[in-house]
């Protein structure tokens, strides 16, 4: 098995001091079966620093209020801390204006509003949908949802047998009936790097929109929507050292504002009667209800977080830990790798020959090593390599060269149990 | 580890190595069904030839964990010559073994199955073993749909 170039020769990482940076993470000191935790399970969900618990706890102990309505103090800082962490995800982004994020429950959340809200009124019999083969069920099926009922239909962008996508006929997957493309930033099964920056561009060039689904991009490396030229990218906090039921939609005003209401309710409107009712601008028009104003404020706390560390800085930590990940767990006899394409993040799938990954999933669990098993909701990505389920090791920030050792430690343990 | 050793237990690893009745639908069977664990991909054809209450044989195809593959193979044998009734109570059986906390064992009913008693320290994989159970109670009952313990 050998280890893709642009792997091995990565750049060492940056002065990261992870043990400092561990400590802040309360839960890496809990122990499972009697093992000091190993986490690598980030691309479900990361771990959340102590500066996130307690901008979350604190938002509840001295600031909890309703936002946008009543003119009580409380209120007022509830808002004020609510619009602060838009303003502040604005930045993250690079986006032009607050205005362009909405604050939705995740990713899957703000791909729906998408589908439903800006495709579904475009779309006619015969249009299609441009995603791509690595996708995650929650950037296919919202698309199938809405081209079922108009009777549009999907393509899709192959990929190769690294797992890496084939965009040498890409420009001619776009034609007039081309109404959208979907792509992710970062496959969640493979960790494959799309080329988001080029595809947009041949995107433009045919005058079809375009949404980045950002969740397993955002925690490892800088994003800048501008940079990307994409219409709209979604991501989840919770992915990021943020609290879960939060995530965001980025999107250009002039589509948003475009866009009707995705659910009714409160916060949402600018007026209301019985014979109709006036719609708030975007984000509001999007926001209905009471949000997740602490969620929200536990978002900001973790763009603090990553940002003083340096996105790029993790990313490149990230990096030397799948490199010596990649190299270390080709030893162990019957495992191979899925997912091996040249441009590649913090995640390492791999299966077992004669071992099931539910079987592989539970002995490393006994080792104290958490891991994703199954198909990852990417069934077609498992259809391509012809696999049912993957094990998956997703790596963080927080991770060490040391737990790298822990889970081959683990995977020899998958060999002595099923024998060879 | 000890608890690991009890889940793979030596019986179970050697059932998953070479599953019995495996795979086979055997010839003149009457009841089949199907068993799919969509989240873990595990999925099995529970096949039987019942014959005057009495079941003749049992075989089964699909592929599934060392967990479910093992737990269908003991079952393939354990069933095999049973009435209908006693393989409807074992499957109680076994499901008590599984899910219960405080359960009565019979061991003389159960025999080599009771070597699924170590699943029990792994809440996660309990849907892995009783899989090829729901699926062969499903086919006895002629149940036409699909059968999931998620």
């Amino acid at each position: 098995m050998s280890v893709p170039a642009s792997i091995r020769e990565a750049p060492r990482p940056a002065a990261l001091d992870v043990e400092r940076v561990r400590v802040d993470f309360p839960i890496l000191r809990e122990r499972v079966r009697g093992r000091p935790l190993v986490y690598l399970d980030n691309g479900a969900t990361t771990q959340k620093p102590r500066s996130v618990i307690d901008a979350v706890s604190r938002y509840y102990a001295q600031d909890n209020a309703n936002v946008h309505r009543a003119v009580h103090s409380l209120a007022q800082r509830a808002t004020e801390a609510y619009e602060a962490a838009r303003a502040r995800v604005a930045r993250f982004l690079g986006a032009a204006d607050a205005r362009e994020v909405v604050f939705m429950r995740g990713t899957t959340e703000a791909i729906n509003l998408v589908a439903r809200s800006f495709l579904r009124p475009r779309l006619n019999p015969g249009d299609e949908i441009l995603v791509t083969a690595l996708e995650h069920h929650s950037n296919i099926v919202p698309w199938q949802l809405v081209a079922e009922e108009a009777g549009a239909r999907l393509r899709v962008v192959p990929m190769d047998a690294q797992g890496a996508l084939v965009l040498d006929e890409f420009e001619a997957l776009f034609s007039e009936r081309t109404r959208l493309l979907a792509v992710a930033h970062v496959s969640n099964a493979l960790g494959t790097v799309a080329p988001v920056t080029e595809m947009a561009a041949v995107a433009r060039r045919h005058g079809v929109p375009v949404l980045v689904d950002g969740a397993q991009a955002v925690a490892h490396r800088a994003v800048d929507v501008q940079a990307l030229g994409c219409d709209f990218y979604a991501f989840s906090a919770h992915k990021m050292y943020g609290p879960t039921g939060i995530g965001v939609l980025w999107g250009r005003l002039e589509h948003l504002e475009g866009m009707r209401p995705y659910q009714g309710g409160g916060e949402m409107i600018r007026r209301v009667t019985f014979e109709g009712s006036e719609y708030a601008p975007p984000p509001a028009r999007f926001e209905a209800g009471t949000p997740n104003i602490a969620g929200a404020v536990g978002l900001g706390a973790a763009i603090d977080f990553l940002e003083a560390i340096g996105p790029e800085t993790a990313g490149a930590h990230e990096h030397d830990l799948l490199a010596y990940a990649t190299e270390r767990i080709s030893e162990i006899p019957g495992l191979r790798l899925i997912g091996t394409a040249p441009e590649k993040a913090a995640i390492l799938s791999f299966v077992f020959e004669d071992v099931h990954a539910h079987d592989v999933g539970t002995i490393l669990d006994s080792e104290g090593v958490a891991v994703r098993v199954g198909h990852l909701c990417a069934m077609p990505v498992m259809r391509h390599f012809g696999i049912p389920a993957v094990t998956r090791a997703s790596f963080g920030v927080y991770n060490t060269r040391g737990e790298v050792d822990r889970l081959v430690a683990a995977l020899w343990k998958v060999r002595e149990v099923f024998g060879r | 580890m000890n608890e690991l050793r009890e889940l793979y237990e030596e019986v179970i690893l050697d059932h998953n190595r070479n599953p019995r009745n495996y795979p086979r639908k055997p010839e003149g069977t009457t009841h089949t069904a199907h068993g799919f664990n969509p989240l873990c991909g595990d999925e099995f054809q529970i096949h039987l030839r019942v014959k005057d209450g009495v079941i003749e044989d049992v075989g089964f195809e699909g592929a599934g964990c060392a967990i479910s593959t093992a737990s269908a193979s003991l079952m393939t044998e354990a069933l095999k010559g049973r009435r209908v009734e006693e393989a409807e109570k074992l499957f109680e059986v076994v499901h008590d073994l599984l899910t219960r906390e405080e359960q009565v064992q019979d061991d003389d009913l159960l025999g080599k199955l009771t070597v699924l008693t170590g699943v029990k320290e792994y809440p996660m994989r309990v849907k892995c073993a009783t899989l090829p159970w729901h699926t062969m109670k499903g086919a006895l009952e002629g149940k036409q749909d699909t059968i999931s313990t998620e």
